[in-house]
């Protein structure tokens, strides 16, 4: 009551009163993050991922435009001026290690919260826009942070750049055309660097304007809960603010616990020391390694051989090459047909006793993956490389359709209440007629 | 419909769809000008003309010993020279009868048999071979080795194995005396 009390307090202020007037953004935040947003009462730790994804993006911002400041976009001073981040620069280590480890960070905050919906179902109706926009930002992430890997020009920057465009050679008749446009030459160099630059600077306010979108969508309907079962009235909500404010917050505070020993005592953990060896067009490294976060896809890719089984039935259609870059990206983009794909009316896994088993192998499968997209590809890491990428889409296009059809999922409570309550149809029912 | 003056009653559907039509022309005007003025944003990206006008690349080839190779720049591109020796220009010769992913006869790939040119970078994914180096792998065919995803070249720079679609590309290039070769 107090806070609400607080509120309208709040909203009495002469300022406020004129500037709502014109405009009304208090109560717009209050509606977004306050208040005035009716949350599911039950939702757990793996709702924290969101709003710390949110965070991430804002703390790269803020670094990366100071970093900006420092930086010389050229072939002949970029690895340079990142040395004297590092040595000259007030700070400039602090800032440029926090910039490196919150990409990571990032990615392993938003892969948690991508696994998160896919366990609880949260891509379904009436979600999928806001799951569909989702994807979107991962895909812009992915450019993103592939650009920003590149502008240390060491080696790791240039080879990465390298392999990475050469995936567009692939692309039947213009192949060599469009590899050119992209480097604005004959091999990645200067011109290259300069628009990666640029475009590394632009990307991040794209995905904030996705970000921003993908908040409307998700206050249409509201957040989804672990039960997977609709509100059905004010019983089953409390105010964001301040229930999951504070325990945002909360879930804020661990997360920097840990991002802080990375920044302060591993700051090259997730990195590659070639990447400290400045780049040279004229000598490739022994082994060239994506970023982690990259891997499970990069393995994808590199099970496309001409031996692998999956590509055998398309072999006269096109090149093992063009085949790997069509599933290294047909990967991301199938998760956003998961709510079609996902047959099950049931959201959540926690009523799902088959899916809830093949979600984890599908986990299991996803970080096998990663793992073979770091080791060189000898030997038998071919053979659980290919296997692993044919289960990726096998889980996919297979099991996710048929499990709906063949499942018989364990009874839902009648309502999130009564998910906690233990009451039965009948006792919390009346409301739900609102 | 009621402010407008001036409209004959009979000309209703006529105004209909004189104004469908304005509003299609518009549309299409705007998108096509949209798309035309696009293009000039894009071709910027194109190679600029300092990036274009390459540079060929002299070569003097006096001090390549006879199984020896030497790595030149080409716009920007490393170009492998190597002095072949006998024994790799017969086995080349006997390699045209074999079957090869990208089917090329020795004798088209160089200009004199003795001297084989190309593009030092592996038709996969871009990484530069290993092999022009003593000590480096030269693969299972003698020629040479991508370490990324392990193509093997022959000793006429052709893909006999591995993930690369296509052979080890030959520039243009022409002998200006005996000793010295002009690329590009």
């Amino acid at each position: 009551m107090s806070e609400q009390e607080n509120q309208s307090k709040f909203m009495q202020n002469g300022v406020v009163k004129w500037i709502e007037h014109r405009m009304p953004i208090f109560s717009f935040i209050d509606h977004s993050v306050g208040s005035g947003y009716p949350t599911p009462r039950n939702l757990s730790y793996w709702w924290n991922f969101g709003s710390l994804a949110g965070f991430a993006l804002v703390i790269l911002i803020a670094t990366g435009v100071v970093l900006a400041m420092h930086y010389t976009p050229h072939t002949d001073h970029a690895f340079n001026s990142i040395e004297r981040i590092m040595r000259d620069v007030n700070g400039g280590w602090l800032i440029r290690y926090i910039h490196m480890n919150m990409a990571s960070f990032f990615f392993m905050v938003v892969f948690i919260h991508i696994f998160r919906g896919m366990y609880y179902g949260s891509y379904k109706y009436p979600r999928e826009l806001l799951w569909i926009i989702g994807v979107l930002i991962l895909l812009a992430m992915m450019a993103t942070a592939f650009m920003g890997y590149v502008l240390p020009w060491g080696q790791m920057s240039y080879w990465g750049a390298t392999v990475i465009t050469n995936l567009f050679s692939a692309v039947p008749v213009f192949g060599e055309e469009v590899v050119q446009l992209l480097w604005g030459g004959f091999i990645v160099d200067n011109a290259t660097l300069n628009r990666f630059f640029s475009l590394h600077y632009l990307m991040p306010f794209v995905i904030l304007g996705l970000v921003v979108v993908h908040i409307w969508a998700l206050h249409t309907f509201g957040s989804n809960n672990p039960t997977g079962i609709d509100v059905k009235g004010p019983q089953d909500t409390i105010p964001f603010h301040p229930y999951f404010t504070i325990k945002d917050l909360y879930g804020m505070g661990v997360f920097l616990l840990i991002f802080c020993f990375f920044v302060f005592f591993a700051p090259n953990y997730f990195g590659h020391p070639d990447n400290y060896i400045m780049a040279d067009p004229l000598t490739t490294p022994p082994h060239i390694v994506p970023e982690w976060y990259f891997l499970p896809f990069y393995a994808i890719l590199r099970a496309f051989t001409p031996e692998f089984i999956l590509y055998l039935p398309i072999s006269w259609l096109m090149s093992a090459k063009l085949a790997g870059v069509i599933a290294m990206f047909a990967a991301v983009i199938l998760l956003a047909l998961l709510p079609w794909l996902d047959t099950s009316r049931v959201r959540s896994a926690k009523y799902r006793p088959l899916y809830r088993w093949f979600f984890w192998i599908f986990v299991l499968d996803w970080l096998i993956l990663g793992l073979c997209g770091a080791k060189p590809a000898e030997g038998y890491w071919i053979l659980i490389g290919q296997a692993a990428t044919a289960y990726y889409f096998i889980h996919l296009l297979l099991i996710l359709p048929l499990l709906g059809l063949i499942e018989r999922p364990s009874k839902t409570p009648d309502s999130i209440t009564a998910s906690v309550t233990g009451e039965q149809a009948g006792s919390a029912q009346p409301q739900a007629a609102e | 419909m009621s402010d407008t003056a001036n409209t004959p009653p009979s000309s209703k559907i006529d105004e209909q769809s004189r104004r469908d039509f304005l509003l299609v022309t518009t549309a299409t005007v705007g998108t096509v000008g949209t798309a035309l003025a696009v293009w000039p944003l894009i071709d910027s990206l194109n190679p600029a003309a300092d990036t274009l006008a390459l540079a060929t690349t002299e070569v003097d080839l006096t001090p390549i010993e006879e199984g020896q190779s030497i790595t030149v720049v080409w716009q920007g591109k490393p170009v492998f020279v190597r002095h072949r020796t006998g024994a790799e220009i017969d086995q080349a010769k006997k390699d045209d009868a074999e079957v090869l992913p990208d089917p090329e006869k020795d004798a088209d790939r160089t200009v004199r048999p003795k001297w084989l040119v190309m593009v030092g970078v592996c038709t996969h994914l871009g990484c530069i071979p290993l092999g022009q180096k003593e000590g480096e792998p030269k693969g299972e065919y003698g020629g040479w080795f991508c370490p990324c995803h392990g193509s093997h070249y022959d000793t006429s720079g052709r893909i006999r194995k591995g993930p690369a679609p296509t052979n080890l590309p030959v520039p243009k290039h022409e002998f200006l005396t005996d000793t010295t070769i002009k690329i590009g």
